[in-house]
């Protein structure tokens, strides 16, 4: 494997850790308004994500971070190319994360309930353009040949990424929802229960179509390999399995399934990528690739060892986080930080 | 407007910005780890309650840190693409590096110390803060990592019109980095200690919880006298730097117009730096030299020669920062730092004299103070940041070629305009919340009724 195959892979990996992380988290937030009828269940709902939020959205810093370091030719057109999608998602994640720690802040109901949809806003946002950034890479976007991105902002709202948003934000709903379910006990529990049952199907129909779509309007069929075949199945493997455990009432396995679903539907996205870091619409030679978008061998090199022995560290202490807040929240007013 | 000059404001704007919370959130990590280490060791009550007390600010503070640094990160790709290309083998290293091993320790440990009074043992509970603390700092160098490459690019090779990583080791090692980093850390802790200072002061000036607030005051004058010396001292080796590293720097924050050895020290100079007349011009002789030298003698560059000597080298333009904003930027910056100094030192003498009641005016007068390590703290980076130009990375790319080709005006109004007013309402929230918190005092805190007290950030049992 060559050091630039194992860049795209690390990155991947960034991007997967935050969309299974985050993922929920944003379904969490989007269904905050909706799943908390009152002040006291709203903020059980942000407890149950309260000690990881922060934490899971750094996977994503990391991911941009190490998108610079390993290939700044993807980072520089992506960016720059994308500028106003990233001002939407970047607006979002502000009045989100504000949003967490000062809602508690005041006693008045109507700031409570202002930055409650703030949170709503800062989640849905970033939850829709974020696929929609992600589907345009596979889809192809026009990229001229000196690897500037060249289309407008209404080139990127095309169908198929219109589709990957919708898609990718119900399911981070589902997997909220699935998160809530087992870290909540009574109504909460109850109404998030009665939501993974009227979503998942909707959830499933839009997922199949999706990767459906993907491999016929992209040049995949000429790059079959086992990675291209095996993220979209077992991405969809895991989501009808979610939905049998859903059945037997199990809530941590579907939620472990959902976490899957994510997580593959993710890993699916690079596989359609790879060796491409963008597609050019316009010119197949004008591709960003792992090898014309990448950094010097030296730096790759460095880095990489560096992300091997500090990426597990990483993991097994955030792990360990998870591990201390394992226990439903319970809706006990003097049990609530937020 | 050019979309260069946008794109310009917008990054001052946001790094400023950002700025503003950051040194906060580096000094007071450090102040609340010490109060709780304090805690555990002693058991004393009084203690918790400070952790608890500073850790609220604290909490209001860094939420807005942390969103508004990912407007920093995003932002080299958004509107400096290609700075972005150019650099990125270098420069994106230490981006990566901070978020894997700062950033990432700093957010998940502070999850972890936000939520986890009744789950952890004391200790680890405390061992949290300093990981958050250690987190922050660790971030902060890897920041000034790549900051200092900008200022004195080292380590790399022009290849195939980038340049490219050569030595990871000379980037790290790099000269700036050793006076600009200890400055930055110590700016932090004046930032807190000023910050805990002038709360202190609020306090004891009403008589309320006299005793926890004199701890807190004489904790914050002695962090204070350490960390107001310690900037001092690496703002000065910065100043030295500055003549090998960056002399039209030096020259545009002196506003000296002509070569001179020895070199005079301005105490006021106004002059219009367009015709380069000078209205008024007081001046100390051979002080600069002084400065610079350790000697009263020595040639420090003017700005004239500097231009001529970079059109030659580097073809017309402009090659000198704006002399205006510099000079008064750099005076600001020293008049804050010279006038904390002093008011730690005496804060500090009052608290081991006693003498409380013998100088009202001073406790007066001590909570306005808290505005002197934010003037200092933003003219400080104005000064290192507007003294770059005209270079992204110096006498390396020039920042007409590091804008992004692709982004239009209406784009980046767009988002200037939205960071703006999302960044003005978050920073009067902000305040508002500071205020009201900061004046209640930890009192209400420990006796209020389960309705009021569970919209603080921690659950009453753990009182």
């Amino acid at each position: 494997m060559t050091l630039n195959t194992l860049w795209f892979i690390f990155i991947a990996i960034l991007y997967t850790g935050f969309f299974v992380l985050e993922g929920f988290d944003f379904g969490v937030g989007i269904l905050l308004p909706f799943l908390g009828k009152n002040d006291l269940q709203r903020r059980t709902i942000i407890n149950t994500i309260g000690p990881h939020w922060d934490g899971n959205e750094v996977w994503l810093i990391t991911a941009g971070g190490a998108t610079f370091a390993a290939f700044p030719n993807w980072y520089a057109t992506l960016f720059s190319g994308f500028y106003l999608p990233l001002f939407f998602i970047l607006i979002g994640l502000i009045i989100r994360g504000v949003a967490f720690e000062y809602r508690g802040k005041d006693d008045n109901p109507k700031w409570r309930s202002l930055w409650d949809w703030c949170i709503f806003g800062g989640s849905i946002l970033p939850a829709i353009l974020f696929p929609i950034a992600f589907a345009n890479l596979v889809r192809g976007v026009p990229i001229d040949a000196n690897m500037q991105y060249v289309g407008g902002f209404f080139n990127l709202l095309n169908p198929f990424a219109l589709l990957a948003g919708l898609a990718m934000t119900l399911l981070f709903t589902l997997h909220g929802a699935c998160f809530l379910s087992i870290k909540t006990t009574g109504e909460i529990e109850q109404r998030a229960n009665d939501l993974i049952r009227s979503l998942w199907l909707l959830v499933v129909l839009l997922l199949v179509i999706f990767l459906i779509t993907a491999f016929i309007i992209t040049d995949i069929q000429e790059r079959i390999n086992l990675f291209t075949i095996a993220f979209p199945l077992i991405s969809t493997v895991a989501i009808l399995a979610s939905g049998y455990f859903l059945r037997k009432g199990q809530f941590g396995r579907t939620f472990l399934m959902t976490c899957l679903t994510v997580a593959f539907f993710v890993l699916t996205i690079f596989a359609l990528l790879y060796p491409n870091v963008m597609v050019s619409s316009l010119n197949p030679n004008w591709n960003l690739t792992i090898e014309n978008a990448s950094s010097s061998p030296y730096t790759l090199k460095l880095m990489a060892i560096i992300t091997l022995i500090f990426l597990p560290v990483v993991l097994i202490y955030q792990a360990w986080t998870y591990w201390i807040f394992r226990k439903r929240v319970s809706s006990e007013p003097k049990q609530l930080t937020y | 407007m050019d979309v260069l000059l946008l794109a310009r404001l917008q990054f001052a704007i946001t790094i400023i910005y950002h700025f503003f919370f950051v040194p906060l959130t580096l000094g007071l990590s450090v102040v609340v780890a010490i109060l709780e280490t304090i805690y555990v060791k002693t058991g004393n009550e009084k203690y918790k309650r400070l952790t608890k007390f500073w850790g609220k600010l604290f909490l209001i503070n860094f939420a807005i840190g942390v969103v508004t640094g990912i407007v920093q990160e995003f932002q080299f790709g958004m509107s400096w693409s290609e700075y972005s290309r150019f650099v990125g083998d270098i420069f994106g290293a230490p981006l990566a590096l901070d978020s894997l091993l700062g950033f990432f320790l700093e957010s998940v440990f502070l999850g972890v110390w936000i939520f986890g009074w009744d789950k952890l043992s004391k200790g680890l509970h405390a061992a949290t803060m300093w990981l958050v603390a250690i987190g922050a700092h660790i971030s902060a160098l890897w920041i000034i990592i790549a900051n200092a490459f900008m200022q004195h690019p080292v380590g790399y090779a022009i290849s195939d019109g980038r340049a490219v990583l050569t030595d990871f080791s000379e980037v790290i090692t790099n000269l700036p980095v050793f006076s600009h980093y200890p400055h930055v850390i110590s700016a932090g802790l004046v930032t807190a200690s000023f910050f805990v200072l002038s709360i202190s002061a609020y306090h004891l000036l009403r008589q309320n919880e006299t005793d926890l607030f004199r701890t807190s005051f004489r904790m914050a004058a002695i962090i204070g006298v350490i960390a107001t010396l310690s900037v001092g001292f690496f703002g000065h080796t910065q100043g030295q730097e500055l003549l090998e590293t960056q002399p039209a720097k030096l020259a545009s924050l002196e506003a000296l117009y002509n070569t001179e050895d020895p070199a005079s020290l301005s105490i006021i100079t106004i002059s219009n730096p367009s015709t380069g007349e000078v209205t008024l011009d007081l001046r100390i002789p051979a002080l600069l030299s002084f400065m610079v030298y350790n000697r009263f003698a020595g040639e420090v560059q003017g700005i004239y020669q500097l231009q001529k000597e970079y059109e030659e080298k580097y073809g017309p333009g402009d090659y000198i920062p704006p002399p205006t904003i510099l000079y008064w930027s750099f005076r600001v910056m020293v008049g804050a730092g010279l006038l904390m100094i002093f008011i730690s030192l005496f804060a500090l003498f009052i608290d081991l004299k006693n003498l409380y009641g013998k100088f009202p005016w001073f406790i007066k007068i001590l909570p306005w103070m808290i505005a002197l390590p934010y003037l200092a703290n933003t003219t400080g980076w104005i000064l290192t940041e507007v003294g770059r130009f005209p270079w992204v990375v110096y006498e390396l790319v020039k920042l007409q070629d590091g804008v992004s080709t692709v982004v239009t005006i209406g784009m980046l109004v767009t988002s200037l305009f939205g960071f703006i007013l999302v960044y003005g309402l978050l920073i009067s929230t902000t305040l508002y919340l500071m205020l009201k918190y900061a004046k209640t005092g930890p009192l209400v805190v420990v006796e209020a009724p389960a309705e009021v007290s569970s919209s603080l950030i921690n659950p009453p049992e753990s009182q």
